[in-house]
């Protein structure tokens, strides 16, 4: 049996400029053999956003690759005693944020550049996922539909402290005020999980273009009608935000899980993993 | 910026910038904004802003705060909210910016942390980043909310009607952004309805649609009124209702 992670997980990447921006401060990744999708919306002046959310998918993907070939995600961390994912993808987080504060401080034209986060790394049949800011990933597992990220906003704040309620905060004016983000800083808090992962379940990740411009009841309506077609599904989320206005640069990754994906735990993957 | 129209008996008294990001209502000379009458409480109600967004929160006043006819005790005030308090009330209005600087205005900008605490907590003097972002913030304030996307409607609704098989004649209204049909696992193709019409897509199966008698490839087709479907063995009427 093919038991590579490729043929257990189907991913469709999707990214748009929407309606009204000239450009694309969206970036995303994907790489099926070793179920990594990084997806990072960029903010800053000129083209300064797009820098930022560039360099950060780019760099964290890159990093990524090249640990995760090295020593299996699901391996424990001998220093920590934790998964080695999550050492890792802290790690690289760190090394990606302050790369990208070193060109916002040393580049006048980079200056206050930064960008929002939402990784997904799936092995041993679970998905860590790392997130900041307040790019989204959402999880649809049957008929249930909902977001596996808390936002780092302003406004996911009130909501929590209950100075308005998830109704309201439709209207709010304060929707695009988050309370991290990568490169603005010298450090970066990062907000890590893990989540067991079943066969059937479509995750997506997205940036706020997709979540603000269009219900959740539309975008699981859609995953769930769409299943047996990704990548009719992201193309229609990207259609319907669009055709809500598409203020914002919209970006999808949408991932299904076609099969199970436990680790290799023979002797011989132990042995190799000791003498790496 | 925000503003709140004062007037009693259909007479406008006076317009009040939200400029603080707490302005007090009350009968004593303390507040920010005095309403002198005995039906007003001393320290009555107080509205916090905070950016773009503003709330009303009665401070356990007398006689109570009306928010569009409804007792409230808080309340997140959207533009038009009519607040009364006694025979006065104060209209909350949020004024309309040029569509450019809307359009900029949406881009996310990062709140440092400590650069804006909860009313509750004394407002600290901002920081530079701060005051760049609540400048920002308050130029293109007017934005329409953006929460419930206001697409045009589609002109007229749609709807299919089976025309063989066990259910002919039955009608189905595509009142959804999204209505799938046929047999899942055998053929399924979606109608999408959008601001400029209804369009059909192959979703799944070795089958695809035939529309008016021509089979449809991977590509999105536009439905014209009176055009006939086939999915799956069934034919079908698309249909636009007046």
């Amino acid at each position: 049996m093919d038991n590579t992670l490729s043929s257990a997980l189907e991913i469709i990447v999707r990214t748009d400029s929407g309606m009204v921006r000239g450009h694309n401060e969206d970036a995303v990744f994907a790489n099926p053999n070793l179920g990594l999708a990084i997806l990072a919306d960029g903010m800053g002046g000129y083209n300064a956003g797009e820098v930022a959310s560039g360099m950060a998918t780019m760099m964290l993907s890159a990093e990524l690759e090249t640990a995760f070939s090295a020593r299996m995600p699901h391996e424990i961390d001998r220093v920590t005693g934790q998964l080695f994912a999550h050492r890792c993808i802290l790690d690289k987080v760190a090394l990606t944020n302050l790369a990208i504060f070193s060109a916002a401080e040393s580049q006048p034209q980079y200056a206050g550049m930064g960008t929002t986060l939402v990784t997904a790394v799936f092995y041993d049949n679970q998905v860590t996922v790392a997130h900041i800011g307040d790019s989204r990933l959402y999880r649809l597992r049957g008929e249930e539909f909902s977001v596996v990220t808390r936002d780092h906003s302003l406004l996911q704040e009130q909501i929590d402290s209950g100075m308005i309620s998830v109704e309201e905060a439709r209207f709010s004016q304060n929707k695009n005020l988050v309370t991290r983000a990568l490169g603005v800083d010298h450090d970066v808090e990062t907000e890590i999980h893990d989540y067991p992962v079943q066969p059937g379940d479509i995750y997506l990740l997205c940036s706020d273009g997709l979540n603000d411009m269009v219900e959740d009841e539309e975008i699981r309506l859609t995953l769930q009608m769409l299943t047996a077609n990704l990548e009719l599904a992201a193309t229609q989320l990207i259609q319907m935000a669009n055709d809500n206005g598409g203020r914002d640069n919209v970006s999808v990754i949408v991932i299904k899980v076609l099969r199970e994906f436990p680790a290799a735990r023979g002797w011989w993957s132990k042995c190799m993993a000791w003498y790496r | 910026m925000a503003k709140l129209i004062l007037s009693m008996d259909g007479l406008v008294l006076k317009e009040i910038l939200l400029t603080k990001e707490r302005m007090s209502i009350g009968r004593k000379a303390s507040n920010d904004i005095q309403i002198d009458n005995l039906a007003i409480s001393g320290e009555h109600a107080a509205v916090v802003t905070i950016l773009n967004d503003s709330f009303l929160e009665d401070l356990n006043s007398t006689n109570g705060t009306l928010v569009n006819g409804q007792p409230a005790k808080k309340h997140f005030l959207k533009s038009g909210d009519v607040v009364e308090l006694g025979k006065y009330k104060l209209k909350y209005v949020t004024e309309q910016a040029p569509q450019a600087e809307a359009a900029d205005f949406e881009k996310t900008m990062v709140l440092r942390p400590n650069t804006l605490r909860p009313p509750a907590v004394a407002a600290e003097t901002p920081t530079a980043d701060a005051r760049k972002a609540l400048d920002d913030a308050q130029a293109g304030r007017s934005t329409p909310p953006s929460g419930v996307p206001a697409a045009a409607p589609v002109a007229a609704m749609g709807a299919i009607q089976i025309l063989n098989g066990a259910s002919a004649g039955r009608e189905l209204d595509l009142t959804k952004t999204l209505t799938s049909l046929g047999k899942p696992g055998v053929q399924v193709a979606v109608i999408a309805k959008r601001p400029h019409g209804y369009f059909i897509t192959h979703v799944e199966g070795a089958q695809f649609p035939v529309l008016n008698g021509r089979v449809i490839d991977v590509q999105a087709q536009p439905l014209n009124d009176h055009d006939v479907i086939e999915i799956a063995g069934i034919k079908m009427e698309f249909f636009l209702k007046s």
